[in-house]
This record gives C-alpha cells, structure tokens and sequence, in this order.
C-alpha cells in the first residue's frame, strides 16, 4: 500500500469537559476519497480545523505528504497543498469569478509581494485560474461577480479556488451543503473526477453522495472514530447503524 | 444619470489643474491656495483610503501620520531657520529646507511608526481598532503640545516655504504645480497597487480573511504592508499641508483632522480611486463658501454626510456611476 498523503496521528482537543476530538488517527491515501461521517456535533468541524490549523489541538500531530506540518500556519498548509473548501461559503463576494480564483493563484505562486503588475492581465496567474474555472464548469461566469452567482455555483466555486491552488490533498467541509438534487449530483460527478488529482478528505451529510463518492468511510461519534471501513462494511455494521445512520437504510 | 467612472475621473484632474490655471488669468491667488488646500487633503485622504477603502481597516487615528509629515518639514525647517542644530545623540545636522529631502524624512518616519501601530494595533478589528488607532493619535497629540522645543501648543512657524530645486515655491501656482503633480504620481502609483496581485489579495482580505489564510496568504501581512504605505502617503501630505501654511501646530494630530480624512472618503466614495479627490473638493468648497456664510458650516456638511450614509454607500462618486455600494 502507498503512503498516506494526508494523515492526523492521535488528535485530542478539549473544550472544558468536552472531548471535541478524542485520539483521531486518520489517513488519506492518493486517488481515494475518504469520508467522514458523523452526526450533528460529533466533532467534524473540528477535526477539520485541526487538519487546517486554524485550530490547534491539545496534542496529536498532523503529517502531510510525511512531513509534520502540526506547528505549520494555515497559510503554510495552504501552500504545502491542502485544499480546503468551506461548509458555507467564504468568497469575496463583491469580487469576480476569475479574481477569487486568481487569489489562489496568488498564493500558491507568492505573488502577493507583486505591487506593480496588474494581475488580471498576467497570463501566469490567469490562466491557471481560468483552467481550474473551466474545469468546475464556471468559465463562462469568470466576469459575474460571486454575489450574483447562485448557491450551487458559489459551492463549485469553493472547489475551483482550492483547485487553483495544485493541492496535493483536498479537504472538504460539506461541499454538498444546500445544495438541491440537481447541484448536488453535478457537483458528486465533479469530485469524482478530482480524486484522481488529489485525494479527498470528504466531510459530508448526504448519504447519497457520501456512498457513490467514498472509498472508504470513517464514522466519527462523540469526537472518537468508532469505524473505519470500506463504504460497503460501514453500511452493514451494526454499530454504526445504532450509532448514525437510524433506521432509514 | 451613470456616467463612466473613468471619465468623471478624467474630468476631476483637468478640473483641478484648470480652475488655478484660470485663477493665475484672472490674478485670484486665494484660489489658488484653495485647490493646493483641496489637492493636499486629498492627498492625505487617499493614503487613509489604502488601508480604509481597500483594506477596510477604519483607522480613526492617521492625524498621526498627517502630524508626524508635518512635524518632520517643521524641525526640519525651523533648525535650518534658526542655524540651529539638529542633535540625535548620535549625530547632528543642521536641518534643510529642501522639500525632496523633507518629503523623504517625512515619509521614512511615518512608515516606521505605521509599522509600529500596525503592529500593534492589527491584532484587533472592528471597534477596537477604530479605539487603538484613535488612541494612537492622541498619544502624539499630547506629545506634540507637551514638545516645548518646537512651540508646544503654540506651533511652529516656518518664514519661508521650502525650495524646490529649479522653482520658486513662493508663487502660488508653482506650489500647486508641485502638490498636484505629488498628487498625480500617487494616485498612479494606488491604481497599480489596487490592481496588482498584492492589491487583490489586500481586497480580498477584507471580505474574508480566512479565505485568504485557505489560499496560502497572511492577511496580518497584507493588512501591514497596506498600513505602512497608507502612513507613508499621508506623511507626505502631512510635509506639504505644513509647507502651505508654513506652520505647523499639534492640531494636525488632532482626532478632529482624523475624522476629516474619514469623512472626506465617504464623501467621495469608499475604496474608490478618486473618492478621496472628490471628497476633499466638496470638503473645501463647503469650507470655504458655507464657511463665509456661518461659523456653524459643519451643520450643512453633517447633513450632507448623513444623506450620503442613508442614501449613497458608494459616496458622490458611487452616485454618480449609478453604482450605489460602496467599493463596488
């Protein structure tokens, strides 16, 4: 088997009494998509800021590509090559299509420290944004400006800018997230073809997604991963039943 | 009625060169001081609206900056006046009266203590910021009415305005010449710094930071470098406001100077290029005419901002372009 390319090594973060996240060891091998899932509280948030590092965990560590990025900024993860995209969206919204996607561009490139070129108008920067637009599907919208862009073009959006980015892993934090039937089917064929790319950590509440995406699906509850399988086992396990998934399936 | 932003901008640059062009025909001089007013302001203000219109960092204390540009062409006047020297302690010089050099000193001290605030006063947002930033200023306001050395609350007065190599910088339209030119050349040099990578990330940044965190950028840093060359800016029309009244007193560090720049970008329209131009015009066309008039002139241009906060987000600029928000 290959080496994880994303991997938390006993993660534990308290808030007062409360085990937010209780010794999460968990990995991302390339070309899969591994989800997590959980119910409303169990601490998946959580683990994925702790992945970010906007927040920092009591103790544990976090590896990616084997290297430990655990003292590293968000920033630094960011550029490191973890693509992250937000259960609601943060865009600049009175921005365009194309200068929120040229923003990761920026950042992977370091452009930042550049005062004088103007940054619609170098092709290094755009053209990369432009590739990752078209293949989200919103070339066409490069001009509007994300406030005029409809919910579901705003989540494609969310995975275009961490696309821009080359991530060498993708975090996810409910893509799918009010989305309706239609967005939410285009946007599982989206990720199914990215995986390929790089491979997605997917935090997700639509079981339907969640089964046709996942390669392997870890079930988080109360902060602890009480399974880790492939997607077929979890379905089937008794445990996680009880614990999650009701009585609907 | 939606005019082209780019040509009301045209418009205002031929407007402020031509009206003291006519005012040196038909020998009106006080007019001419009037747009040099008019054209320092919004100097100062378009320094502000980097890091308040870009940025959106409203920094309630940039008198500071505006005072320590003044102060700077002040000492650095008065030793040259009085043939007095300039001690440091670790070395001593006696003053200049060059503006170059002035502008330069005025502009190196003011970036070094934006860094300084910056530093500090970026851990905070919002309120708090406003509350830091004001704070800030105050400081150098009792510290320059305490400042014995330089005429305490007094002022300083500097006889004859500085040089300018190869122009008489007494005759008024000459000074102008000067100012709008500064002005010109910033307003060039904030158009490319808006445009560039680093201006998007700044622009980004201020309607997400954690977007800009994901996308491998500091926005403590964006927000700083912002900060340090917005202080800078308004140093320099801090050094030119004092050479055209040729005294400067701590009034330039007062809140109220503050509060001016901020109103004057509302006025204008936040975040945009020549908001700040705009409003400093109406700033002291009001000043002046409704001035004449009452001493209670801020009456009038309170109503006019309060229309302008209920009524035009995007500032006289914002309406005039039909684009009704700000910044967009």
């Amino acid at each position: 088997m290959s080496d994880p390319i994303l991997a938390t090594q006993n993660l534990v973060k308290n808030f007062g009494a409360l085990k937010a996240t209780d010794d999460v060891s968990i990995d991302l091998l390339p070309g899969e998509i591994h989800a997590v899932i959980g119910p409303n509280g169990a601490g998946k948030s959580t683990l994925i800021q702790q992945i970010c590092g906007s927040l920092k965990p009591d103790s544990g560590r976090v590896f990616l590509d084997g290297t430990d990025v655990s003292k590293q900024s968000t920033q630094a993860r960011a550029r490191a090559g973890l693509g992250r995209t937000f259960q609601i969206s943060a865009l600049a919204m009175e921005d365009t299509v194309l200068e929120n996607a040229v923003l990761g561009v920026i950042g992977a490139q370091h452009a930042a420290r550049q005062f004088w070129s103007n940054a619609l108008r170098t092709p290094e920067l755009t053209d990369r944004a432009m590739a990752a637009l078209e293949r989200v599907g919103l070339a066409e919208h490069s001009q509007t400006r994300c406030a005029n862009l409809s919910h579901g073009e705003r989540r494609q959006l969310e995975v275009g800018m961490a696309l821009t980015l080359s991530p060498r892993a993708f975090i996810m934090d409910e893509p799918m997230a009010g989305l309706g039937a239609g967005g939410s089917k285009r946007l599982t064929g989206l990720l199914d073809g990215l995986r390929q790319e790089a491979p997605i950590l997917l935090v997700e509440h639509d079981m339907d997604a969640v089964f046709a995406l996942a390669d392997r699906i870890s079930v988080l509850v109360y902060g602890k991963i009480i399974a880790t399988g492939a997607s077929q086992e979890i379905r089937s396990s008794s445990a996680v039943r009880e614990a999650y998934l009701g009585e609907e399936i | 009625m939606k005019l082209d932003e780019r040509v009301i901008n045209g418009l205002m640059i031929v407007g402020l060169l031509a009206l003291p062009l006519w005012a040196v025909v038909v020998d009106e001089p006080f007019t001419i001081t009037l747009v040099t007013r008019a054209v320092i302001l919004a100097l100062a203000a378009v320094g502000l609206n980097i890091i308040l219109g870009f940025g959106g960092m409203v920094s309630f204390g940039h008198a500071a900056f505006f005072g320590i540009g003044g102060y700077a062409m002040g000492i650095l006047a008065y030793h040259a006046q009085t043939y007095t020297a300039l001690d440091l302690g670790f070395a001593s010089f006696g003053g200049t009266k060059t503006m170059p050099l002035i502008w330069l000193t005025a502009m190196v001290f003011s970036a070094l203590v934006a860094l300084l605030i910056g530093l500090l006063s970026l851990r905070t947002s919002g309120v708090y910021f406003i509350m830091i930033t004001l704070a800030f200023g105050q400081m150098f306001f009792y510290f320059a009415i305490s400042w014995s050395q330089y005429g305490g609350e007094d002022g300083l007065s500097i006889y004859i305005r500085n040089d300018f190599p190869g122009l008489n910088t007494l005759v008024p339209i000459q000074f102008f010449a000067i100012c709008f030119t500064v002005l010109c050349v910033v307003l060039f040099l904030v158009a490319r710094l808006r445009a560039s990578p680093f201006g998007l990330a700044l622009n980004a940044a201020r309607q997400s930071t954690i977007r800009v965190e994901t996308m491998g950028m500091d926005p403590m840093r964006l927000k700083l470098v912002a900060f340090v060359l917005s202080g800078a800016v308004t140093g320099l029309a801090g050094a030119l406001f004092a050479d055209l009244n040729r005294f400067v007193s701590p009034s330039m560090f007062s809140w109220q100077m503050s509060g001016e720049l901020i109103v004057l970008i509302i006025i204008g329209g936040v975040g945009r290029l020549m908001g700040p131009v705009v409003g400093a015009c109406v700033f002291v066309a009001l000043e002046h005419f409704l001035g004449g008039l009452t001493d209670f002139w801020h009456i009038y241009l309170g109503v006019i901002l309060l229309c302008i906060v209920l009524f035009a987000r995007g500032g006289l600029l914002g309406l005039l372009t039909g684009k009704e928000g700000a910044h967009v």
